[in-house]
């Protein structure tokens, strides 16, 4: 029952502050709603027993990547010149589509993990005698998604560089 | 946050920032105001702006007997009051053709150095300051206070002390005081390496300082620097040297001069300063002769017509006075100062390209304003 | 009822308090300790060798005129102090300052809470500080704030990283991310980590320095270059906040320190039997005495050095920590299995 308010709760201000960020006029407001945003769902996180993402939910996106978005809002200037603003429902089309199609892909998941639960995936702790949330995620990590785990940290390493040669024109 | 202009369909273009540095600011050494125009943090430009201090003391001599300009000139270079003194009284001597009797150049000779003293103090507390260091300010006003102390005894005053006379001295030395003047210099050798060990061999301190505002011999020259800024780009031009005044003719010292001509070689300058300053004091405390503190001077002043440039080593750098006398009136005609700060401040702007803010306190530091001297 | 709500309640309470108190007296003890490095006397006006100073600096910020300039951003203004006074402040929760005691009858461990992620929170919620200093900048819509709060989340932001890659092989050391595990894994491997990790410890300490705006990394409120950084345009208790809230950040930075290198609440040589005479000092006054020692270095390197500048800063952090942190991860990680 707790639990049950606790998430609905959570839930609530998840949604609401997610409205936030893209009805406010001001980027910088909107970016701190962000912030918000993501330290609710770490909550949630909290609440289903998974601190160490809870944990690296805030260090991650709220403490890293959300403070580079900031700079980048308070330092550019993102002001238009008015002919920007001549026809402001141009891109309602594409809205439209784009929502669509995120509530098709909802209604996907939803229908597909009902009719077919999830293949259970072996339990960290059964195979390996590891102790709390930090060790499962490890394990998890380099057993099952050995391989998703690589392509990822590929793919950062890939972004890195180019980012680099971006910044750096002569090298 | 600086609202920068618009050009159509550029997102990404960047803007000069326009950052007002002073006249409210903690290390611009007074009311100075420099205007920067800055790429992020880096200086594109930079842009001084004098004249707050502005109190028209060249005007003010017009309208003074010659005597009553001594204690206007205490108000120029604040923290070495004495040199500004000694230069406006050998100024009209020379004028005058008048002879100043040994023992009085002596004890110029003493205070000017003391005075440098003083003011190495306090531009060493400000400049470390600047850079964050703040231990070594309260430690350079410690010695500085055993100066004033000095000067207190021989005249009366702490900051303005109004110490010469025209032709010699106000009133000979207090009793005991060469004693205490010796003292002071055996204090003082102890206290700079203090300072040196903090600062000196200190890795922070090298890499704020080394490199940083270089200017060549060819270009310091060409700026008019004076004093230390010039000595730290390796031209041996000191006054004391070349144009000895007071009794600086009788005392062996060596004249510091840098190589590299950055903020490090003018740091390095004028710590040596400070110990040429007191071989010199002590050389002259003990040699001191006895004999009349004033020349002959008439009653009444009144220099002979004709105009009259006579410049000496303040610690700031050169301090020149011209001075324009119509033989007939009790007041200078004109009277007009050469300042080293000033032409030591248009250093500064070639200085400052390239460096970051940071730098640019440093900067000002390193030249050593004092921003009374400037304004006048 | 008791166990699971009054004695938390009472602990969060008494810490809340002892830390504001004791950050108050921090800004005393920095004072004093500077002005004696200075050849002065620091405080001595408000009681006796000016004890009371912190309560005299407090009521003079409370009762000071609260200015919030025109073209602010009001509510990010207002903010600002609050987030970064927070963080700072709920780190706590998960420092221990000793293991047990026994009070009334009853078993309390003299921490709020031994989560299983500690050191992790600690590093999360420690990185969130850093909006306070971006958004103070950001609103106060002024150009010297500005640029101070630029430089200070970039130095926050790239020191967090060098700080963190050495919380790691530490971790990587005692096997765990609690807190209160970090420190009974040095006890039972009968030496602090400050020997194990020389480097790490090293590293993290001038990272510390750089995370909570220390000289020589002062950067961001350097008076002489930015006249005030990012609270230039701040006054009263928000400006207060701001203050307070480096020096909680600092007594944070010694405890995790303390904790991590040196012990925590360990006696010295705690598998030395001949020094067991010591076990009548409970733990926390050891961890007192430790973390003491370590603010003490704080002070005295601000009265020692100058300052760096900000790219110097940046390569310092970049070119040089970094990387040894790295290399010291490597070398713990290999160590490690080569003695498994």
């Amino acid at each position: 029952m707790g639990q049950a308010i606790a998430f609905y709760g959570l839930s609530f201000f998840i949604l609401f502050f997610a409205v936030l960020v893209v009805s406010t006029k001001d980027t910088v407001h909107s970016v701190l709603f962000l912030v918000l945003d993501f330290l609710f769902v770490a909550a949630l996180y909290v609440l289903l027993g998974a601190q160490f993402l809870a944990a690296i939910q805030v260090l991650v996106y709220a403490g890293g990547i959300v403070v580079l978005y900031l700079f980048v809002v308070m330092l550019v200037n993102l002001k238009r010149p008015p002919e920007a603003y001549e026809d402001p429902h141009r891109r309602t089309n594409l809205g439209f589509a784009l929502a669509a199609s995120v509530l098709l892909e909802v209604g996907a998941i939803a229908t597909y993990g009902y009719a077919s639960p999830a293949p259970a995936l072996a339990r960290a702790s059964e195979v390996f005698p590891v102790s709390g949330n930090t060790e499962e995620v490890g394990w998890l990590l380099y057993t099952s998604y050995l391989i998703p785990f690589e392509i990822a940290s590929m793919l950062l390493l890939v972004a890195m560089i180019g980012a680099i040669v971006l910044a750096k024109r002569e090298l | 946050m600086a609202t920068p202009a618009l050009h159509h369909g550029a997102m990404f273009d960047t803007n000069e920032l326009v950052l007002n540095m002073g006249p409210q600011h903690p290390s611009t050494h007074g009311v100075l105001r420099v205007v920067l125009r800055l790429d992020g943090e880096k200086v594109v430009d930079a842009d001084v702006v004098i004249g707050y201090l502005h109190r028209g003391i060249e005007k003010l001599s017009e309208n003074r007997n010659w005597t009553q300009i001594i204690l206007l000139t205490d108000r120029m270079d604040y923290v070495a009051a004495a040199t500004n003194n000694v230069g406006y009284c050998e100024t009209v001597e020379k004028m005058m053709a008048l002879e100043v009797p040994r023992r009085a150049r002596y004890v110029r000779t003493i205070l000017c150095e003391l005075q440098r003293i003083a003011s190495h103090c306090l531009w060493l507390g400000t400049h470390a300051m600047d850079i964050g260091a703040m231990t070594v300010f309260l430690y350079a006003f410690r010695e500085r206070e055993l100066i004033l102390d000095l000067f207190e005894e021989f005249c009366g005053a702490r900051l303005t002390y109004n110490s010469m006379r025209i032709g010699g001295l106000p009133l000979d030395l207090p009793p005991g005081w060469d004693k205490k003047v010796l003292e002071f210099c055996k204090i003082m050798d102890v206290k700079l390496g203090e300072y040196e060990e903090l600062l000196t061999h200190n890795r922070i301190w090298l890499e704020r300082t080394k490199g940083i505002g270089v200017l060549s011999a060819a270009q310091a020259v060409d700026l008019g620097l004076s004093g230390p800024p010039l000595r730290g780009s390796g031209v041996p031009r000191d006054i004391r040297k070349d144009e000895p005044y007071a009794a600086y003719a009788e005392m062996t010292f060596d004249v510091a001069i840098g190589t590299a001509g950055d903020t490090y070689d003018r740091y390095l300058v004028r710590l040596e300063e400070f110990r040429q300053s007191l071989r010199i004091i002590r050389q002259a405390t003990e040699g001191i002769p006895e004999g009349p503190i004033v020349g002959k001077v008439p009653r009444l002043i009144k220099p002979p017509a004709g105009e009259t440039y006579h410049a000496i080593e303040s610690p700031k750098g050169e301090l020149g006075y011209f001075i324009v006398s119509d033989g007939k009136s009790t007041n200078p005609y004109r009277f007009r100062v050469r300042p080293p700060s000033f032409c030591n401040l248009q250093g500064l702007r070639a200085m400052v390209k390239g460096h970051l803010v940071a730098d640019v306190v440093a900067l000002i530091g390193s030249l050593d304003v004092v921003l009374g001297e400037v304004d006048r | 009822m008791i166990d699971n709500l009054v004695i938390p309640l009472l602990k969060i309470l008494i810490v809340l308090n002892a830390t504001l108190v004791g950050v108050t007296y921090m800004v005393l003890l920095e004072r004093k300790v500077i002005a004696w490095a200075q050849s002065r006397l620091g405080p001595m006006r408000v009681g006796p060798y000016g004890i009371l100073q912190p309560v005299a600096d407090a009521i003079k910020l409370m009762i000071k005129e609260d200015i919030t300039p025109v073209r602010a951003d009001k509510w990010v203004f207002t903010a600002a102090p609050i987030i970064s006074m927070v963080p700072a402040l709920i780190v706590y929760a998960v420092i221990p300052f000793g293991d047990k005691a026994r009070l009334f009858g009853r078993d309390i461990t003299l921490y709020i809470s031994d989560i299983n992620v500690g050191l992790l929170y600690i590093v999360s919620v420690a990185s969130v500080g850093v909006y306070g200093i971006i958004l103070a900048g950001y609103s106060s819509n002024s150009k010297y704030p500005l640029l101070a709060s630029l430089r200070a989340s970039a130095q926050l932001i790239s020191y967090e990283v060098a700080v963190t890659l050495t919380l790691v092989s530490v971790i990587l050391v005692a096997g765990s991310l609690s807190m209160v595990q970090i420190v009974r894994a040095q006890e039972s491997s009968h030496v602090w980590f400050l020997f194990v990790q020389p480097l790490a410890f090293a590293i993290f300490f001038i990272g510390g320095l750089a995370e909570t705006n220390r000289a020589p990394f002062d950067m961001p409120e350097a008076e002489q270059e930015l006249t005030g950084g990012f609270h230039t345009e701040y006054s009263g208790m928000r400006f207060a906040l701001f203050f307070l809230a480096e020096y909680a950040n600092m007594i944070v930075v010694s405890s995790v320190a303390t904790t991590l290198f040196l012990g925590g609440w360990l006696r010295p040589f705690p598998n030395v039997a001949a020094l067991g005479f010591l076990g009548f000092i409970p733990g926390w006054t050891w961890f007192l005495i430790k973390s003491f020692v370590f603010l003490y270095i704080f002070i005295w390197v601000r009265a020692t050095l100058p300052r760096y500048r900000y790219d110097q800063l940046m390569r310092l952090g970049w070119k040089v920590l970094i990387p040894l942190a790295i290399l010291n991860l490597v070398v713990t990680g290999i160590v490690k299995v080569l003695l498994l």
